[in-house]
Order: C-alpha cells, then sequence, then structure tokens
C-alpha cells in the first residue's frame, strides 16, 4: 500500500492496531487488557524462566509431531484418493465428516483410547490437520492434466515414478496450500489437546495465567504462540509462490 | 491411386514396422474401431486421416500401448504390443511438459524413465535440443516459450529415446499456421534423414498430403479404414514444389470429396 507516495512495508497496520491496544490499556478501561507495553515487558521476563522453556518445548514437540504424522500420512493418502476411484470412494465420506466434524468433542474419546499423555496430544494435532491436507491433495492430484499421465506412461514410467515424478509435482501448490492450512489448525489442536487431554505446555500457561487473572502473562503467551503459527504458515505461503510460476500453466 | 514408387513397392512388400490386424476397440456399447486392419511400412509416414470421431487417436493410442484393444492385435517389428514400449515414442497434440521441469529436463525425461544416467542423458537431450532448433533455450521453463517452441520440445523428447516409431498426435494443431507450415517442411526433412516410422494422425488434408507417404483415411460409425492412398509423383520435387503439384491438388480434391458427406 501507498500514502502520499511512500510505499508502506508489509504488515504496516499492525503498528496502528498496536498502538491501539497501547492506549486501551493505558487507560485502565478493563484489566482484561493491559497495556501492549506491559505486555511486552512480561513477554522478555517470562521467556528465560524454565517454566516458559519446558512448556515451549512440550508444544513444539507435540505440534511438531502431530504435523509430521498429518503430513507424511495426509499427503500420499490424497495423491491416492485422487488417483484411485475405488480408494475416493471409500475414504471421501469421512474426510468430508471429519473436516468439519467438532473435533473438540472427539479428544475425550481419544483420551480413553490412547490415555492422558503426550500421545493423545499428538494425535489431537494430527486429526486437527490431517484432513484439509488430504482433500487439497487430492484435489491437486484431480485437476492433473491426463496427457501428463499418458506421457509418462508412454515412457516406460512404473507406476512408482509416476508418483514421484508426476503426480507430486502436478499436485504440489495444492498440496502446500493444503498444508499451509493444515498447519494452522495443528496450533489450534496443540492447544486444545493440552488444554483438555493433560494440562501441559502452553495449554497449562495459559490455564496457570488466566484462572490467575494474569493478563500481561496471557497475552505475551498468546502473542508468541500466534508469531510461531505466523512464521510456519508464512514460510509454506514463500514455498507456495516459488512454485506458483507453474501452478497456472498446467 | 497412382501407382507407387519402385523403391517403397519393394519395401512395402517385405518390410512394415508396424501391423495393425483386425483391431476392434468398443467402449461399452459404441463401437469406436471395428475389426481394422493396416500396415505401416518401416521409414516412411502414414498419416491416419478422417473426420473427427474416426477413431483415429483411439487407434494411435492403441499402437501406443495406451489403450488396450477389445480384440485384434498389434505388431511393432514383429513383436505383439501388450503395453508402451521403448520402441516407440509418442508426441503429444498438448505437448504433455512438465511445467515445473526446465527444458533440458523435459527432453531428457524419456531417457530419465529409462534409467539413464543424468551426464549422458543430458548430452542426448542436448543434441536434440540443437537438432530441433532450441540451442540456448536449454534452461528456460515450457510457459516462457512460445506453442511452437514446445512441440520442438515434445519433439526433441520423442527423439532423444531413439524409438524406431514416432507417434504423432495432431502434433501441429495447436501451434499458428506458419508455425505448422515451418513444421510441416521439417518434418519432411526428418524422415528422410531419420530411418523411423512416423504414425501421424492430423484431420488436415492437406498437412496429411503434404507429409506422408502414405495416406489411411478413416471413416466413422463404425469406424474403419476406407482408402489407403499413397502418394508418389512429389515427394522429390522440394518442399516448396509440393503445393503446385497437380498430382498433390488432385489428391486433396479426391479426399475432400470422399470426406465430405461425412463432416457435419
Amino acid at each position: 500500500m501507498k500514502v502520499m507516495g511512500y510505499r508502506l512495508p508489509g504488515m504496516s497496520s499492525l503498528i496502528l492496531w498496536g498502538l491501539l491496544w497501547e492506549i486501551v490499556g493505558q487507560s485502565g478501561m478493563t484489566f482484561f487488557i493491559p497495556p501492549l507495553s506491559e505486555v511486552l515487558v512480561t513477554l522478555f521476563s517470562v521467556i528465560g524462566t524454565a517454566a516458559f522453556q519446558k512448556a515451549m518445548y512440550e508444544t513444539a514437540y507435540a505440534f511438531f509431531a502431530g504435523v509430521f504424522f498429518a503430513i507424511t500420512i495426509g499427503i500420499p493418502t490424497g495423491i491416492l484418493m485422487g488417483k484411485s476411484r475405488l480408494i475416493d470412494e471409500l475414504l471421501l465420506p469421512w474426510v468430508n465428516m471429519f473436516l468439519s466434524a467438532p473435533l473438540t468433542a472427539l479428544v475425550p474419546v481419544l483420551m480413553v483410547l490412547f490415555g492422558f499423555g503426550m500421545k493423545s496430544i499428538i494425535i489431537t494435532t494430527t486429526l486437527f490437520a490431517i484432513w484439509i491436507i488430504i482433500l487439497n491433495a487430492r484435489a491437486g492430484v484431480m485437476q492433473i492434466n491426463r496427457s501428463l499421465v499418458e506421457m509418462a506412461r508412454s515412457f516406460g514410467a512404473t507406476p512408482m515414478d509416476a508418483f514421484v515424478k508426476i503426480y507430486f509435482w502436478a499436485a504440489l501448490p495444492e498440496i502446500l496450500g493444503g498444508v499451509r492450512i493444515g498447519v494452522i489448525r495443528a496450533v489450534k489442536g496443540v492447544i486444545i489437546g493440552q488444554l483438555l487431554i493433560s494440562i501441559v505446555g502452553f495449554g497449562a500457561l495459559f490455564e496457570l495465567y488466566s484462572s490467575n487473572f494474569l493478563m500481561a502473562h496471557f497475552w505475551a503467551v498468546l502473542i508468541v504462540l500466534f508469531a510461531l503459527a505466523f512464521t510456519i504458515s508464512e514460510i509454506f505461503a514463500y514455498l507456495e509462490r516459488r512454485v506458483a510460476y507453474y501452478a497456472a500453466k498446467r | 491411386m497412382a501407382m507407387p514408387q519402385t523403391k517403397h513397392a519393394f519395401e512395402t512388400a517385405t518390410d512394415n514396422a508396424v501391423a495393425v490386424r483386425n483391431v476392434t476397440k468398443n467402449y461399452g456399447e459404441t463401437e469406436a474401431l471395428k475389426n481394422l486392419t493396416l500396415e505401416f511400412p518401416r521409414g516412411e509416414l502414414t498419416s491416419l486421416l478422417g473426420p473427427s470421431g474416426c477413431g483415429k487417436t483411439t487407434l494411435l493410442k492403441i499402437i501406443a500401448g495406451l489403450l488396450e484393444p477389445t480384440s485384434g492385435e498389434i505388431e511393432v517389428n514383429g513383436k505383439p504390443v501388450t503395453g508402451p514400449g521403448p520402441d516407440r515414442a509418442f508426441v503429444f497434440q498438448d505437448f504433455a511438459l512438465l511445467p515445473w521441469a526446465s527444458v533440458m529436463r523435459n527432453v531428457a525425461f524419456g531417457l530419465e524413465l529409462r534409467g539413464v544416467a543424468r551426464s549422458e542423458r543430458e548430452d542426448i537431450a542436448a543434441k536434440y535440443i540443437k537438432d530441433v532448433g532450441l540451442a540456448g533455450f536449454e534452461a528456460s521453463f515450457p510457459h516462457e516459450l512460445s506453442g511452437g517452441m514446445r512441440q520442438r520440445v515434445g519433439l526433441a523428447r520423442a527423439l532423444s529415446v531413439d524409438a524406431q516409431v514416432l507417434l504423432m498426435d495432431e502434433p501441429f494443431s495447436a501451434v499458428d499456421e506458419q508455425t505448422r507450415r515451418k513444421f510441416q517442411e521439417d518434418l519432411l526433412m526428418l524422415v528422410q534423414n531419420e530411418n523411423k516410422t512416423f504414425i501421424f494422425v492430423t484431420h488436415s488434408i492437406e498437412e496429411a498430403v503434404y507429409v506422408s507417404d502414405q495416406i489411411a483415411i478413416l471413416l466413422p460409425r463404425p469406424s474403419r479404414v476406407s482408402e489407403v492412398i499413397r502418394p508418389s509423383g512429389f515427394r522429390d520435387k522440394g518442399v516448396d514444389n509440393i503445393r503446385r503439384d497437380t498430382e498433390y491438388l488432385d489428391i486433396v480434391d479426391e479426399i475432400w470429396a470422399s470426406l465430405r458427406s461425412y463432416v457435419e
């Protein structure tokens, strides 16, 4: 965006919203919103503490493990669904159901099945992320140009060659889009898991801070979480732009 | 039709690169091809010409091994066809290039699938990229090229696997008229210089007569070969003289006369 001939850097609007936050906080309108400056000071004092780093580690571990399974299971499943009518007919109703299902309501069932530990949290995270990844990989494969597949076959491609050298790359723009949305949903999944299953990680911090009305702490953790989710999502957005040169020309 | 040249007559008597025998292809109730028999002399270009829906692309894909016939058999160099094989290479109407790969990788892709080592296949690819006139574009991507250049990439890919039989599915239909003329002239050179058998699907009568040693006219419902024409007199007169040769003009008129009633 340009203002009076100056090109503003991306996300300049954040400064405006930050100012508004500071004003509302300073005015003492509600204890729920402390000034942004206070939140930031708290953030830097909290970030070095052992409790925070432990929470950070627990959350990151569950998050990355969950996302890892969502990607490594989701992408091949989606590609197979796009390739095979039979597999698609079998799985699509379930994928659509779980995509729109209130997964939070399923968490107690997971606790019964997998216990109260890290395992359940990772599975929750995977469940939040995987469905959109499957659907996008499937959509990517379904729009594939048939003659690319015929071309590979006519030059003697094995099914594995076709999978790795044609289907994956042809569907990559959609796959990356799905992973990006899946990762954002995984952030939600990991926190919900930590709140509902066992009070660990950032979930425990949220619980602790909000029940003790430590709002500055609460917001500080939220900012850290937002920054992490945003960074990861931007990495995938960057990768998406890297393949955009052929996404429109398939 | 006119008598074939003696050289051709001798070759056809002894040597067919591809033979199609009693091939039938049904899609459910629909008969795409019915009891079709056709021979393709080695080292020559045979066109499959006919109105749309006459099954010419179906026949080409059956020869390629991409489709299975309902009954009948295909032989390439005397061996029955059961699927795609290294003795045949396909040139696609829509080019079928990998949009995420450079010209170099696209041209070398057939060799890559055959497990040829990278440096070796890139050497071969570089030669054919040069042959089709795309030297300097090795690192370009398909979307940076014009339609004509893209089909040159598709052609170079087919040539680089060094198959004896080249199957071309309306290869010039997606390029502009002037580029197409240039392609047709280049194709004549190619047939002359490479010792390969070309099977060429087209819906353009002029194109078929211009480039072919043999033209198979296919008629629809049910699809069959109605006639095989072998132009003989004008092939050696040079690319510039073919279009005003009387035999060329007569054959074009004759084919149109027989196809006219099938065109909606």
